[in-house]
């Protein structure tokens, strides 16, 4: 079975030299350093990789569903769940924002500058208080005039530190029983707002090179015309691009899990044990194979709902299994090529032992595995 | 300027290449196919003399089976204007000296001032199209080139090519054949508008009767293919170091007759 054309073969060949000749020898530097470099953002747009499907006349790539699935796959090839990360949030869970419900105005004067990697996005959705629950949004935007004044916080921001561009969901109005999914809005705001603050950069467990941090915002006064679509219909349009964000999770982690195993299983012919390798122990044969068999799994529950969602269907439920399967299924294979690497395998110079810490997020960000089965339960027992 | 890139897609360097049943071909089945390294260096400094030009074409050029086709898409991706295709069953078994024949059938036609290629194929590593192109062709060639400078008028190039500690420097008349060495330049990497505008550019099939070829014989012919024999097994020699260092001189002596 093939999903992808040979047009698409072409950018994955693409995508893979710029990963491995530009990205990989620095993974190790910018893990330690807590941050990546501004220059990857403008080579990447240089080379087309960002706003791969954005129609042309605002720079974009005019390709389609699949060819960002392919960048994605392959960022997350690099061992550096950061810079998947990074890349994820910028190309399929911010921009799409201002993509798919910005006005005209706001598309040409923003989205050129997004697909160059001149502005670096960011979403800004979850605070202190709430996460999955979007309905408790508790950042108000008030109209005054011809602007909306903005006062609250966010939390867990990824971009946070370094992005240009952020979209914000906030309340217009006050959430009232029953109505509480109403009454949000996104807005386009620049970090140069005044009232825009960084309150902090948050020190992570995993994906370490990536910033996250929180925000805050005092009577920061944003122009109307940055309401993205409709007012008072934002927290729809935040579950819309919530199941860009988990396919695009779902291909991260099944990326990084088959580049774990082929790593362990290039570790496990090296190392040697009782006289030869271990490759040839039969226990650690058929774990590896079991492993393969859930990437597997994984990889086509992921494929066939890349193949519904880009053709335009429905796909909320079979988007939320792929979530939850690839999320447990990339830290048991985090958890088991640990294992096989033994000592090594908890030591920070072997790459197995970031990937463990970069693959626990996948069961929380973008929505914790407890939500996915959820949307799960209410999708085959209404 | 018009330019001429010859190009040839090859396995994958990662390729575990196998014997196939037939003992005198490899087994194709699972292989990734690329553009052979040296000649991306080719198609790179074709696309930079073009654009430091501001002017110019440059066509690619392969001959090979349908699935060679991937290879010129390539080259188009990369920003070669157009390509051709020379696809014939009659040439399967092209030997380098009928490569270099049809090719210079091709360029004959296209009249290019500059013929570049990678300086061989990284699958049979002849190494030989290049040179024999240009000597059917009657035009001067260059071989592992490491950087070129043409003229403004395009009447010559000047060539460096890699010799051992240095480079010889030579300058050639116009139309040449180029082989280019690693080195020369650092290749691009298609971008998603130059693959996405790749569709539209035209690739032009040829057959062997299109180019005027009648008898093709091949010089050269395969006999047989052999696989490496296995490597044997290396020897630990146990013991006490002094000891040891006694015993593998001696068998680097006696038994290798390495020393």
């Amino acid at each position: 079975m093939k999903i992808f054309n040979e047009q698409h073969q072409m950018f994955r060949a693409t995508v893979r030299s710029f990963v491995e000749k530009e990205i990989m020898p620095h993974v190790e530097e910018w893990e330690t350093a807590g941050q990546m470099p501004r220059w990857i953002w403008p080579r990447m747009g240089e080379l087309g990789l960002l706003g791969v499907e954005y129609d042309e006349k605002y720079g974009g790539g005019g390709s389609d569903f699949l060819t960002s699935a392919i960048l994605h796959e392959e960022c997350a090839r690099s061992r550096s769940g950061s810079f998947a990360m990074a890349v994820g949030v910028h190309c399929d869970m911010a921009s799409p924002h201002l993509y798919w419900t910005g006005s005209e105005a706001l598309k040409e004067k923003y989205l050129p500058a997004m697909c160059r990697g001149e502005a670096l996005t960011a979403i800004a959705v979850t605070e202190p208080g709430g996460g999955s629950d979007v309905a408790a949004i508790r950042t108000r935007a008030v109209r005054d005039g011809d602007h909306y004044v903005i006062n609250g916080s966010k939390m867990f921001i990824t971009n946070g530190a370094t992005a240009d561009v952020f979209f914000l969901a906030a309340r217009v109005e006050a959430g009232s029983e029953g109505k509480r999914h109403q009454g949000i809005s996104v807005f386009l705001v620049e970090r140069t707002t005044p009232g825009f603050t960084v309150s902090r950069t948050l020190d992570k467990m995993g994906m370490r090179a990536s910033d996250t941090a929180e925000l805050s915002f005092q009577d920061m006064r944003v122009p109307v015309e940055n309401l993205l679509g409709r007012e008072g219909v934002g927290f729809y349009e935040v579950m819309r691009v919530f199941q860009r964000e988990r396919l695009v999770a779902g291909l991260h982690a099944v990326a990084m899990a088959d580049r774990a195993v082929a790593d362990t299983i290039a570790y496990v012919r090296e190392r040697q044990a009782f006289g030869g390798p271990l490759s040839d122990k039969q226990v650690i044969r058929h774990k590896l194979a079991d492993l393969a068999t859930q990437i597997e799994a994984g990889r086509w529950l992921t494929y066939a709902a890349c193949a519904k969602f880009a053709a335009g269907e429905d796909c909320v439920r079979e988007i939320s299994m792929v979530k939850l399967f690839t999320a447990e299924m990339v830290n048991r294979v985090a958890y088991d090529c640990v294992q096989l690497h033994g000592g090594y395998g908890y030591m920070r110079e072997y790459a197995v032992e970031r990937f463990a810490r970069d693959a626990r997020l996948m069961t929380i960000g973008g929505g914790t595995s407890e939500i996915m089965r959820d949307i799960i339960a209410k999708a085959i027992l209404p | 300027m018009k330019i001429l890139v010859a190009v040839k897609q090859v396995p994958d360097t990662a390729t575990q290449v196998k014997i196939s049943s037939d003992p005198k071909a490899i087994d194709t089945a699972g292989i990734t196919w690329i553009v052979s390294p040296y000649d991306e260096f080719a198609i790179e400094e074709a696309l930079r003399i073009k654009e430091k030009r501001g002017q110019g074409e440059v066509v690619a050029v392969t001959l090979g089976p349908d699935r060679a086709k991937e290879t010129l898409r390539s080259a188009l991706a990369m920003g070669c204007d157009r390509a051709i295709h020379v696809n014939d069953p009659a040439l399967a078994n092209a030997d380098t000296m009928t490569t270099a024949r049809a090719l210079a059938a091709v360029v004959k036609q296209e009249a290019p001032q500059l013929v570049l290629c990678g300086r061989q194929a990284i699958d049979d590593d002849a190494g030989a199209v290049g040179a024999q192109l240009a000597e059917v062709l009657g035009w001067p060639c260059a071989s592992w080139i490491m950087e070129e400078t043409i003229d403004a008028d395009a009447k010559t190039v000047r060539v460096g090519r890699q010799v051992e500690g240095g480079l010889e420097v030579f300058d050639i008349p116009l139309p040449a054949v180029l082989s280019a060495q690693k080195g020369l330049n650092e290749p691009r990497y298609p971008t998603l508008k130059g693959i996405m505008g790749a569709k539209k550019k035209e690739i032009k099939d040829v057959k062997a009767s299109d180019l005027g070829l009648s008898s093709i014989t091949p010089e050269l012919s395969i006999t047989a293919l052999e696989a490496l024999p296995a490597r044997p097994p290396g020897r630990i020699i146990p013991g006490d170091v002094k000891d040891a260092v006694k015993e593998l001189v001696r068998s680097l002596r006696e038994d290798a007759k390495a020393i």
